[in-house]
């Protein structure tokens, strides 16, 4: 290879390289092209099939998605993770977080969220013939199981100390352990365990409690200081409750196991700061 | 980063960390002799049985048997070795640990034992000494003393690996990370202050197994 050659492609990368360092630098949000961070795991919330997006976190994105300017076929899915939904904002990696997001006083410092579009709240999923487990305080002498850290773990292990838990890494370990019949109870946000409930595999094995024990509001998740965005998720989410579409994502993607959403729901979204 | 220090037990989870790598290891080291025998035996069914051991558990993904030692043994095969969840996790991860790591430990050993001239071998024969007695009085003590570098990356591996145990739920360091992320959001202090607690432990294994391979090794 001459040393015309090898000049002529290291112009060519260090040009590539300039190109996309512009079309990543920091601007407005591409309104017409947004990049939605959702579960990929979480049946009846996000879930990836192939490759389609199913879930009510999906249908909550898309309909947002369509208010503030992209089609669905637009929409570029990216898979957020619980512990790196934070970092993928503040990164710029997404433009919004619609993956069972809880709005908490440690993320508002470093996310701003709009919402809540849904109130979910720890329940217990249980075999569907089982009666002795009616809510927290019946869970003295059974085996539970949640994922490793995760808030609902830490919670019920503070409701009832001395549980006995067992924490997998991920909630479909859980619910294997839950059919097998050796472990008695799976805790976590009652939108998940009906999700679970819900999937065909396990039809009429499993039953959500319906006894919530704590208050998870579902926001949006999107970068600090960005207002105007918020501000514009906020009244998708209301325009979202008020045509009835919300009602009809709820339904379509969490009914199916006798789930009937918390109360406090339909939430009123709070004004962006 | 002292709030988050004050806030959750660090010690406590690192104690936990110390305690699955200290039996792991001593299990680790146990089976993986036993293996290494097998393995530089005369009879060719217990070569054999030795290199599967090996190739099955060196080329198995720790994480896989960590979940099966739980979801699969303990929950669906119904061997579980304690009622109560920590104990049987804790159980488990050890065995799981030592199981794995014996694999790595074995070849250390073979490494060692191909150290050994194959003349000393073959004048233990000739002098008459069993399979059984060169093997305790010639072999395996110049194979430790020649494969204590290697064992000590073994162990220092073991040490790290310790952390998969947190997928079934052990509320070692790796486990007490994933409720600092959830509570706290993650950040590049929590991995700095964890990467830190495992510099702290496996650092002085390493000089120590440096230093012990120079002052032990065999002269030759």
């Amino acid at each position: 290879m001459s040393w015309k050659k090898i000049g002529a492609i290291v112009a060519a990368g260090a040009l590539a390289l300039s190109l996309s360092a512009c079309g990543g630098g920091a601007g407005s949000t591409d309104l017409a092209n947004l990049k939605i961070g959702i579960k990929f795991d979480q049946p009846g919330l996000g879930l990836k099939t192939g490759d389609t997006y199913s879930g009510l976190d999906v249908d909550v994105a898309t309909y947002i998605a369509g208010k503030l300017g992209t089609t669905a076929d637009k929409i570029q899915w990216i898979q957020a993770p619980s512990a790196q939904r934070e970092t993928l904002i503040e990164t710029g990696q997404v433009d919004l977080v619609v993956a069972t997001y809880s709005i908490n006083d440690e993320r508002k410092k470093k996310v701003d969220f709009a919402g809540p579009y849904f109130i979910a709240g720890q329940d217990l999923l249980v075999r569907s013939d089982d009666t002795s487990i009616t809510g927290p305080e019946s869970l003295d002498g059974k085996k539970l199981c949640s994922v490793t850290g995760s808030t609902s773990a830490q919670n019920v292990q503070k409701k009832v100390p001395g549980v006995n838990l067992q924490e997998f890494g991920t909630y479909s370990e859980c619910v294997t352990a839950l059919v097998a019949g050796t472990i008695d109870a799976l805790t976590t946000d009652d939108t998940i365990l009906a999700g679970y409930a819900a999937q065909a595999q396990y039809a009429g094995k499993l039953k959500v409690v319906g006894a919530p024990f704590s208050t998870e509001n579902y926001g949006v998740g999107l970068k600090k200081g960005n207002t105007d965005l918020c501000n514009k998720v906020t009244d998708a989410i209301k325009s979202m409750i008020s045509d009835g579409s919300w009602q009809k994502a709820v339904d379509a993607n969490l009914g199916a196991a006798n789930y009937k959403a918390p109360a406090g729901n339909p939430p009123t979204p709070a004004a962006c700061s | 980063m002292a709030d988050i220090l004050a806030r959750y037990d660090f010690l406590g989870a690192f104690w936990l960390t110390i305690q699955l790598s200290f039996w792991s290891a001593l299990g680790a080291l146990v089976i993986g002799t036993v293996v290494a025998i097998l393995r530089v035996s005369p009879v060719p069914v217990l070569r054999l049985l030795g290199t599967a051991y090996v190739n099955t558990f060196r080329n198995t993904p720790l994480t896989l048997l960590m979940v099966f030692s739980i979801l699969g043994a303990s929950y669906v095969l119904g061997l579980e070795i304690s009622d109560n969840v920590t104990t049987n996790i804790f159980y488990w991860a050890i065995i799981v640990l030592s199981v794995y790591h014996a694999a790595f430990v074995c070849e250390a050993l073979r490494s060692g034992v191909n150290t050994i001239p194959a003349g000393q071998a073959e004048a233990a024969r000739s002098i008459g000494l069993t399979f059984s007695q060169s093997l305790t009085e010639v072999l395996l003590p110049q194979a430790f003393r020649g494969a204590i570098a290697p064992l000590g990356s073994t162990l220092i591996a073991l040490i790290k690996n310790s952390t998969v145990a947190a997928v079934i739920g052990a509320a070692e360091a790796a486990g007490l990370m994933a409720v600092i992320i959830e509570n706290e959001t993650g950040s590049v202090l929590v991995f700095f202050l964890f990467a830190v607690g495992f510099v702290i432990l496996t650092l002085p294994v390493g000089i120590l197994f440096t230093s012990l391979s120079r002052r032990l090794a065999v002269k030759r």
